[in-house]
């Protein structure tokens, strides 16, 4: 006797747990794009949770993340340039230039975010 | 006597099939940008041994192919982060299908979607940042997606190998 859940074709629920989470989708997305930025944006540095560094994405540069990553800030848009990591997705990932998103070289630990200026604590910016 | 023998020597044959389907994935060069998004095909067996015998063999099944899988295949490091996956992607399909209210489709499509956020939790836990979220809408994407489509591999298995006794 085949059990009833096995053979059976989508259920009513599977449809609603599939329209929840893409309303969760949704709703992230949305407030991603719809942040609007006041003042700088700036790219936080974090190694291992700790804070690193931060830059203005104002100023074209080159970061060197230790000796494992280096970081290009360019035109207002941060790319991972290049990473001794084994599975490469910080280098592959696309540039960054907004609010909230990031660059993660997870097994190096280097977690880079843009933030815009009014919403950190920090002291004080590299220019 | 028997049973156990022929449960034994069938579990070693989904192992087998789950390690085989990991490396096959390591096989396709499809990159979501995003550490730990995969294709999860090794699902595909963790929900066969789930609705074929109980969540203690899929459990099993599930952590001893994601440390040989690290081991054999060379990703050490990614481990840690297939582990929370796999544990909670289990747990919420097994109290999924407990309810009986979904489907294998279904069941499978939070299976999906529970193991990218999983794996989430870890990296989150790991940097200490929270900025790791921001790819939450993708990894929930992609899970669904995957997710689904084993489902209904999965129900096609499951149509087709009653006849196989595993318990």
């Amino acid at each position: 006797m085949i059990s009833d859940e096995r053979g059976k074709n989508m259920k009513k629920n599977d449809w609603l747990l599939a329209g929840g989470i893409l309303a969760v989708c949704v709703i992230f997305f949305a407030v991603h794009f719809l942040r609007h930025r006041e003042g700088e944006g700036q790219a936080v540095i974090s190694v291992s949770g700790e804070e690193y560094a931060v830059y203005s994405l104002s100023a074209d540069r080159t970061v060197s993340i230790g000796d494992t990553n280096r970081l290009i800030i360019e035109n207002g848009t941060v790319k991972m340039e290049w990473a001794d990591c084994p599975d490469q997705i910080c280098v592959s990932h696309r540039q960054i230039s907004r609010d909230g998103e990031s660059i993660i070289c997870l097994p190096n630990q280097v977690v880079v975010t843009i933030q815009s200026s009014n919403s950190s604590e920090i002291d004080g910016v590299a220019q | 006597m028997k049973n156990r023998k022929n449960r034994a020597a069938v579990f070693g044959v989904f192992t087998a099939l789950a390690l085989i389907f990991s490396y096959v994935e390591l096989l396709i060069p499809i990159n979501f940008g995003i550490p730990g998004a995969k294709l999860g095909l090794a699902n595909l067996v963790i929900v066969i041994v789930l609705y074929k015998t109980d969540w203690k063999e899929a459990l099993l099944l599930s952590v001893v192919r994601i440390i040989l899988a690290g081991f054999l295949f060379g990703n050490l490091f990614g481990i840690l982060y297939s582990l929370a996956g796999g544990i909670l992607s289990l747990a919420v399909m097994t109290l999924l299908k407990k309810t009986g209210a979904f489907s294998v489709i279904g069941v499978s499509m939070a299976g999906g979607v529970s193991h990218n956020v999983g794996q989430l939790i870890i990296a989150m836990l790991v940097v200490e940042t929270y900025a790791v979220g921001y790819y939450l809408p993708v990894l929930l994407i992609t899970g669904l997606i995957t997710g689904t489509l084993i489902g209904i591999a999965g129900r096609e298995m499951l149509k087709r190998i009653d006849r196989i006794v595993l318990s």
